[in-house]
């Protein structure tokens, strides 16, 4: 990817080869498992893990944007690495999502840091943002200011369902579109997390370390908490299909996904309890957002208002349809039961 | 169309197809595009491979067609079913109808056909012979329609350059055959966007979905520096004009809007109403479409007779003459149009269903319209 130094190392750790730089450092897996003097970076990497799981931003020993001490850098890198081979062991997807997420948005926030420095460090964040999104980020005129390539803007901004990320919205001139370094950081952050969860979903499954028997016994309590009795029932159509599989893979269903969810089960008689634990396992779960917005679709809240499921082609529209010849002759993914029925 | 006067229609699109052939040469990357043709009172026929000029004049030839289609996107497989076609990019593509700018003109030349007993009659409500309110809006187009569709196109091409960097070179202007324009952007750097981006791209183009905010104006505690300038380029600039009128009374026009309590609600409601007045009028659901098959340029439109021709010249151009290739020799129908229209500057109407001698094309014309009785 690209030549990292100290402090990027530390702020970007997923950016390492990590076999590479164990070696580098000689250590061994087996050493973290039996050395009490490094004891330290397996409790940083479980406390890494928890954090993410909690929603909450692992806080660094990064400080002034550079890495403090000597010390830093082994605890940062090593305890990512660390914490990736004790997910890769627990094997559970949940977490693994949710540690990427987590470890992406503080990414972004180095990335929103570095972007407005004047110094080099501005051309290795951008390096980085093309490496992981092809975007090409060049500096405006005035300060803290940069422009993307609308085609770029575009592709990634309508991931947002905020009305401030629509083009409209934006300062758009000579098929460029202006931004400050925290939206241009925020427009990667699922790159940043798709990358970090693919390096940890396709790295070599480590032989297990018997040092880490306590930690794996931690995080699979951790675990536990994740785990959602499954719903499908061979009466949904493919599309709700297809979003519950998503959600229970913890895997970040958009917007109008859990939109379409979220009505389609209300429509066809769930109640907020049976449907809420569905949403559980979403990379950035929070049960009482979650409440409310299901409340709010059920019409119990806000403006009264009931939500009704959206259209067959609204559904095509969003790219969540995956429609089979079960479907044939609905309009509406709420008419896949009735159709079934009538035809059993 | 009445089943007496297909005939008639049928003859004269074939002998059209036969003499101006070099008027639809097929597009760029025809292998790569989808083909489609509708048969006069037929179905639709899609997925078909066209890949020469050669193979295109055989289509019409054998098919007779009464409306032809070609896709704006490109694939692998043109002419296998839609999920097997294998989606690799899609021109923009827009479409302006004058239908759609409600001028107040159209009231003029738009008239209503009843549905239960047939009847046409001027614009109204009910079916004045029978009282159905099962109606079907009938409208010729005037000149005064075609201008309105030219300034929004204008407006559009403005956007398409200056905001979007797309060079003019790119960019086709067609007249669409009947009521509107149809503008083709091919070979940009959007070919690969998605329906969900090109949906953001309408909004953007159409002045819809716009907060206060990309105005500077806050909600709580607006601040006088963070509005925009007039001299600002993309909407930003357009739309401060409208707003603030000139850079003179921009600054009391802000004070006006940041010491009134309800500043933010008024300025929201300014930014909608403008929506109407600098937003381009298209038809969204057409640009957001990627496997769309959009009229093919140079064929007939069955709904008027007319062609969709390219407009080099979109300022000068007048659609009822450039666009007419149909012959003027005499032909007898029973007319029932109580609007009037121009063809070839020769005005035609109104007709109170009887039988009139008129130029094949304007008799084409009332028969596509459906403006027309059985002798």
């Amino acid at each position: 990817m690209t030549d990292l130094g100290q402090d990027e190392m530390s702020k970007y750790p997923f950016l390492a080869d990590a076999g590479q730089y164990l070696k580098d450092q000689g250590f061994t897996l087996d050493q973290f498992g039996s050395d009490p003097d490094l004891q330290l970076f397996l409790d940083k990497a479980i406390h890494r893990i928890k954090s993410a799981a909690n929603g909450i931003l692992y806080k660094s020993d990064i400080k002034d944007n550079e890495t403090s001490s000597d010390a830093t850098l082994p605890i940062e890198v090593f305890s990512f690495l660390l914490a990736v081979i004790l997910l890769k062991l627990n094997g559970n997807n949940t977490l693994i999502r949710k540690f990427s997420l987590a470890e992406a948005r503080r990414a972004e926030d180095y990335l929103k840091k570095d972007l407005k420095e004047m110094s080099d460090k501005v051309e290795l964040a951008k390096k980085i943002i093309y490496s992981l999104s092809s975007i090409t980020v060049e500096n405006a005129d005035k300060k803290n200011e940069f422009f993307i390539p609308v085609y770029d803007y575009l592709k990634h901004s309508v991931h947002f369902h905020e009305k401030e990320w629509k083009l409209i919205n934006r300062h758009v001139e000579d098929g460029k579109v202006f931004l400050n370094s925290e939206k241009v950081a925020r427009l990667v952050r699922s790159e940043l997390s798709n990358f970090i969860s693919k390096k940890i979903l396709s790295a070599n499954s480590p032989s297990m370390v018997t040092g880490f028997k306590k930690s794996l016994e931690e995080l699979a309590s951790l675990a536990k908490k994740y785990y959602v009795p499954t719903m499908i029932s061979t009466e949904y159509p493919p599309c709700i299909k297809h979003a519950i599989d998503v959600m229970e893979k913890g895997e970040n269903l958009p917007h109008s996904g859990r939109f379409l969810l979220g009505t389609y089960l209300l429509g066809i008689g769930k109640s907020i309890e049976q449907i809420a634990p569905l949403f559980k396992n979403a990379p950035d779960y929070n049960e009482k957002i979650t409440m409310y917005q299901l409340n709010h679709l059920k019409g119990s809240s806000g403006s009264g208002t009931e939500y009704k499921c959206p259209s067959c082609e609204r559904v095509k529209s969003k790219d969540l349809c995956f429609a089979t010849s079960d479907c044939d002759g609905i309009i509406n993914p709420i008419q896949f039961k009735k159709k079934k029925i009538l035809n059993a | 169309m009445l089943e007496e006067n297909l005939p008639l229609v049928e003859t004269a699109f074939k002998k059209y197809y036969f003499e101006n052939f070099n008027l639809l040469p097929v597009p760029t990357r025809s292998s790569e595009r989808e083909f489609g043709y509708q048969k006069f009172n037929g179905g639709m026929n899609r997925h078909i491979g066209i890949k020469s000029n050669e193979e295109l004049r055989l289509m019409l030839i054998t098919n007779n067609p009464s409306d032809v289609y070609c896709s704006n996107g490109y694939y692998s497989f043109p002419n296998l079913p839609m999920s097997e076609k294998d989606w690799k990019e899609a021109d923009l593509i827009f479409d302006i109808d004058a239908k759609d700018l409600n001028l107040d003109c159209r009231k003029e030349h738009t008239c209503i056909k009843c549905l239960a007993c047939s009847e046409i009659s001027s614009l109204q409500l009910t079916c004045p012979s029978c009282k159905s309110t099962k109606i079907e809006i009938k409208s010729v187009t005037c000149i005064n329609c075609i201008n309105g569709a030219k300034q929004e196109v204008f407006k559009l091409k403005k956007i398409l350059e200056e905001d979007l960097a797309i060079k003019k070179e790119k960019i086709q202007v067609y007249f669409s055959g009947n009521e509107g324009f149809h503008i083709h952007v091919t070979d940009s750097v959007y070919q690969k966007l998605g329906s969900r981006e090109r949906n953001d791209l309408v909004d953007y183009i159409m002045f819809r979905g716009i907060m206060p905010e990309t105005f500077g104006m806050k909600k709580y505690k607006p601040e006088r520096s963070s509005f925009v300038n007039i001299d600002d380029k993309g909407w930003r600039g357009r739309a401060s004009k409208h707003i603030f009128g000139s850079k003179s009374k921009r600054s009391k026009a802000i004070t006006e809007i940041i010491s009134d309590p309800n500043g933010y609600t008024i300025f929201q409601h300014k930014l909608e109403n403008l929506r109407d007045v600098i937003g381009v009028k298209i038809d969204p659901n057409v640009t957001i479409d990627i496997h769309r098959i959009f009229r093919l340029p140079g064929s007939l439109n069955s709904k008027s007779g007319m062609s969709k021709i390219l407009c080099e010249n979109l300022e000068t151009i007048n659609p009822f003459s450039d666009a007419c290739f149909i012959d003027d020799e005499k032909t007898d129908i029973v007319a029932d149009c109580p609007i009037e229209f121009t063809l070839k500057n020769k005005k035609f109407g109104p007709y109170q269903n009887e039988k009139v001698t008129i130029p094949k094309y304007a008799a084409i014309y009332l028969i596509c319209k459906g403006l027309v009785n059985a002798t």
